[in-house]
């Protein structure tokens, strides 16, 4: 039994490409109109309640302002992510990883278990007591794949005028257009947050082992 | 300010690998593809028929921003808009067994559909207003397509940076039942701004698809040879044909 199971290797590589590609370009696209609304429409400064800064080019694909070629990379990007993440739930849910390895239980959601969590991870202890990951992984994980990722791939198509006629219960169940276009903002720099937060973990907890370990699939 | 420098380094890697995987030709003819799945799959889930969301008119935004050209000057648009547009024409032509003029009278005069729709620019934008008029699928019925007509072109009196301003959409989007050639923008004649006196509404895809200030409507059986040949004034400058996503 191997640490890491070859699809969830697979899966993570594949999305980290994905993830850096589809952040970069989207703040690309976000240089085009710089303000998020909320409802249905919305399309002047003074009706935005977030006016968003300009990215600079180093920050985004293409490195110049290009609308066009940014929505390019990001329109096809999306779909390596969407059914990368799909195949990885699917493979979760049958091999019994999420429910053996990921989920948090009752008994972890009291203020004493979260705050000795917390400490543990303050001094640098990332002990997981016989399981898996411990429960602020676990938390982390599961927020990020089970709520994160699937909110872009939803607002993202909520987003597009040519799916709302198929699914318009998909954009009224996040609040309109505009809503929606904001959540996808949202999420994408909370999954950002993720990823700093994640790397920063695997620095300080043996980085040579641990990308091993997301390459050849380590020792259980 | 050292690791802000690598940060920024390991952007500008991705962002010109990107560049220049979009450069190649299996780079470009992949992100080509990519818009065709978006498009067959949009098609899919949601047939040749499905409409686009109607709101209430109570949901009418305050004001409906106009983009792209406000008010051209090329031509003899500003002579025409003095007159009221009561000289202008709208041709139906190309693949068509009879070709048609109608002047706005005939416009008005055909059976109308109104409809309180979103518009979505491909900037991120929106802005909600009710349309009227005649579906373009009378138009066309009208003129009668020949049977090698595959796409419909939407010649415009608007130049936008010194190029002829155009548009096209498949035959799906063209007898699309909310695919109006839209003359009264929340009961009143179409600002300049926003087209005037007739713009089309293609309520599936993003605004730049909507052409405003419009004058002929072509049926092609290929977009080659017209503009730069990519079927628009914006995918002539690398917007995504397909306008859907």
């Amino acid at each position: 039994m191997k640490r890491h199971s070859l699809v969830t290797r697979l899966w993570h590589w594949l999305n980290v490409v994905c993830v850096v590609v589809l952040f970069m370009s989207g703040l690309n696209i976000s240089n085009a109109h710089r303000y998020l609304y909320w409802g249905d429409w919305g399309f002047s400064p003074d009706q935005a309640w977030l006016a968003v800064p300009r990215f600079p080019g180093w920050m985004t694909i293409p490195d110049y302002y290009s609308l066009a070629l940014a929505r390019d990379w990001h329109t096809l990007m999306a779909w390596p992510f969407a059914l990368g993440l799909l195949v990885m739930w699917i493979a979760m849910l049958a091999s019994r990883h999420f429910w053996r390895d990921l989920r948090t239980r009752r008994p972890e959601w009291t203020w004493a278990a979260v705050r000795a969590d917390v400490t543990r991870h303050i001094r640098l202890d990332f002990s997981h007591e016989g399981e898996k990951y411990n429960f602020l992984q676990r938390l982390s994980y599961g927020l990020v794949l089970g709520i994160f990722l699937p909110m872009m791939v939803l607002t993202g198509m909520a987003i597009s005028p040519g799916i709302e006629p198929a699914m318009p219960w998909l954009v009224d169940g996040l609040g309109g257009r505009q809503s929606a276009r904001s959540l996808h903002f949202i999420f994408a720099f909370a999954t950002m947050a993720f990823v700093v937060v994640h790397v920063v973990m695997v620095l300080v907890s043996g980085p040579m082992r641990q990308m091993r370990d997301m390459i050849t699939g380590g020792k259980a | 300010m050292k690791r802000r420098g690598v940060l920024a380094g390991m952007g500008a890697l991705v962002a010109a690998g990107c560049a220049k995987v979009a450069e190649t030709g299996p780079g470009s003819s992949l992100l080509a593809a990519a818009e065709d799945w978006h498009r067959k799959a949009h098609r899919a889930l949601a047939g040749r028929e499905r409409l686009a969301r109607e709101f209430d008119r109570s949901e009418i935004s305050p004001f409906f921003r106009g983009n792209g050209s406000t008010n051209p000057t090329n031509g003899d648009y500003q002579a025409q808009a003095a007159a009221g547009f009561a000289n202008w024409r709208l041709t139906v032509g190309g693949l068509v067994k009879t070709p048609l003029v109608f002047d706005m009278d005939n416009i008005r005069r055909l059976p109308q559909r109104i409809q309180v729709t979103r518009h979505d620019c491909v900037e991120g934008w929106s802005a909600i207003g009710e349309w009227t008029g005649p579906q373009l699928s009378v138009l066309l019925d009208a003129a009668g397509l020949r049977p090698e007509a595959r796409y419909i072109v939407f010649r415009c009196a608007d130049e936008l940076n010194g190029a002829a301003y155009y548009e096209s959409v498949d035959l799906v989007d063209a007898f699309h039942p909310q695919t109006i050639v839209a003359h009264l923008l929340n009961g009143e004649p179409l600002p300049i701004r926003n087209g005037a006196p007739l713009r089309m509404r293609i309520e599936r895809q993003l605004g730049y698809k909507h052409a405003k200030y419009l004058t002929g409507i072509e049926a092609v059986a290929s977009l080659d040879g017209i503009g730069d040949g990519n079927g628009g004034y914006w995918e002539d400058r690398g917007y995504q044909w397909y306008a859907g996503i």
